[in-house]
């Protein structure tokens, strides 16, 4: 889980996951205001499916706004959002709670753990809210903990951990569900940047091996490094920084 | 870097032949730049005429490689000052990119796209170096992180200009 895994393999892996071609989210002049204030006034993205995208941008440039909107957790005032052909912008809750669930993984700057539950407990979380059973689940969730350098935790409190393991316990949760899409916000931002470092070389390695699309914003230049390509938000819209070689043809602005 | 600098550094270590302190060089600092030899002879040979070095007997075989260089003296200071003296703080990307923005300004075209240019250069060698970095050796591996953090820095540079250009056009049209 550690390595990049065989280019191919993992090419073939993405394609076995649907019929489902061009990208994987693509999302067209989203605007979204909270109350006066417009968060985002007309941002279009695509993503092709295993890419890594960091999304950059000043504070209160509307990024993590974006990700909310494209993770199915705001929904947009106005424009599209497609996820593998959804029109997840037109989902009701119940919708776009079953795709967080089955088809998402998440992972936030504060690893959000629950404490009253062990390490594992915490990383089996989405397998047992998808009902999974829940000696599969923890099975499943071990599986993590060597390849996240998390081995012997496996029953403490989240308590209990360093920042580090808590957000390698965070990724390994966002993991668990092998989900086609991971958002990850500001995944490091609360670690120095040693430790920083070493989650994102976990998280685009095993999402990179997994054939995972990854959305990781971040303000961090060190951070957004890790990814294939990056594009940045600001005032509320997307600018592709290097919209003449995005992948295969696919621009920043999000259309072919 | 400073070539004369660094090979008087690694005669520092111990005596040597032009050869290996070419490979040596190339090693160390040259990578994708490897020291030409005509440089590397050229450059002792000035050094023994400052006094830096001296030049041993050539030794049985002969040809010009053969002559073993020493350190003197007043080599060991020069490098002892060199190390303790800090780089000249001053990045020239910066004022480079400070003379085209403050143009582009003055002659009403885009700076904001030429930043946004110069960002995306700037993310696409950071995303080289970190995947080199992954990899490396050590050596390497602190090679890249100077180089890392050099364009991070470049980089709050460009996000704080970018903020400010409404501003500074109007004071460079003023």
């Amino acid at each position: 889980m550690t390595g990049h895994g065989d280019a191919r393999l993992t090419r073939k892996r993405v394609e076995a996951r649907g019929a489902h071609t061009g990208p994987v989210i693509d999302a067209r002049d989203v605007r979204l205001s909270f109350g006066r204030t417009p968060a985002l006034r007309g941002a279009s993205v695509a993503v092709k499916a295993g890419e890594v995208l960091a999304v950059m941008g000043p504070s209160g440039s509307g990024k993590s706004t974006l990700l909310h909107c494209l993770a199915g957790i705001l929904v947009p005032d106005a424009g599209e959002i497609h996820i593998a052909g959804l029109r997840v912008d037109a989902m009701d809750d119940a919708g776009r709670s079953a795709l967080r669930r089955d088809r998402f993984g998440f992972v936030f700057q504060f690893g959000q753990l629950v404490p009253e539950l062990t390490v594992e407990e915490n990383v089996a979380l989405p397998l047992l809210l998808r009902g999974t059973r829940r000696a599969e689940a923890l099975g499943a969730a071990r599986a993590w903990f060597e390849p996240l350098e998390l081995a012997g935790l496996e029953r403490r409190r989240s308590g209990e951990l360093s920042g580090g393991q808590a957000q390698r316990v965070a990724l390994a949760r966002g993991l668990v569900g092998r989900p086609e899409i991971l958002f990850a916000d500001e995944p490091t931002g609360s670690l120095d940047s040693l430790t920083g470092e070493r989650v994102m070389e976990l998280l685009t390695g095993a999402a990179r091996e997994q054939g995972a699309t990854v959305i990781l914003v971040t303000h961090d230049p060190r951070v957004a490094a890790y990814a294939d390509r990056e594009v940045m938000v600001r005032d509320g819209v997307v600018h592709g920084l290097d919209g003449f070689d995005g992948p295969d043809g696919v621009d920043g602005r999000g259309f072919a | 870097m400073s070539v004369p600098l660094t090979l008087l550094g690694l005669l520092e270590r111990a005596p040597s032949h032009g050869y290996d302190l070419k490979r040596d060089y190339d090693a160390f600092f040259g990578r994708d730049r490897p020291l030409p030899f005509g440089q590397v002879y050229s450059t002792l040979a000035r050094l023994a005429r400052d006094g830096k070095v001296v030049v041993g007997e050539a030794e049985p075989g002969a040809g010009p490689d053969r002559k073993r260089y020493v350190i003197t003296d007043s080599g060991v200071t020069e490098v002892e000052t060199w190390l303790t003296s800090p780089v000249e703080p001053e990045p020239h990307l910066q004022t480079v990119l400070f003379a085209k923005v403050v143009l582009a300004l003055m002659l009403g075209r885009p700076a904001e796209e030429y930043l946004d240019t110069q960002r995306a250069a700037h993310m696409r060698r950071m995303r080289e170096l970190t995947e080199q970095r992954r990899t490396a050796a050590m050596v390497d591996a602190l090679l890249a992180d100077h180089g890392l953090f050099h364009l991070e820095a470049d980089l709050r540079w460009i996000d704080l200009t970018a903020a400010r250009l409404d501003a500074l056009a109007r004071e460079v049209n003023r």
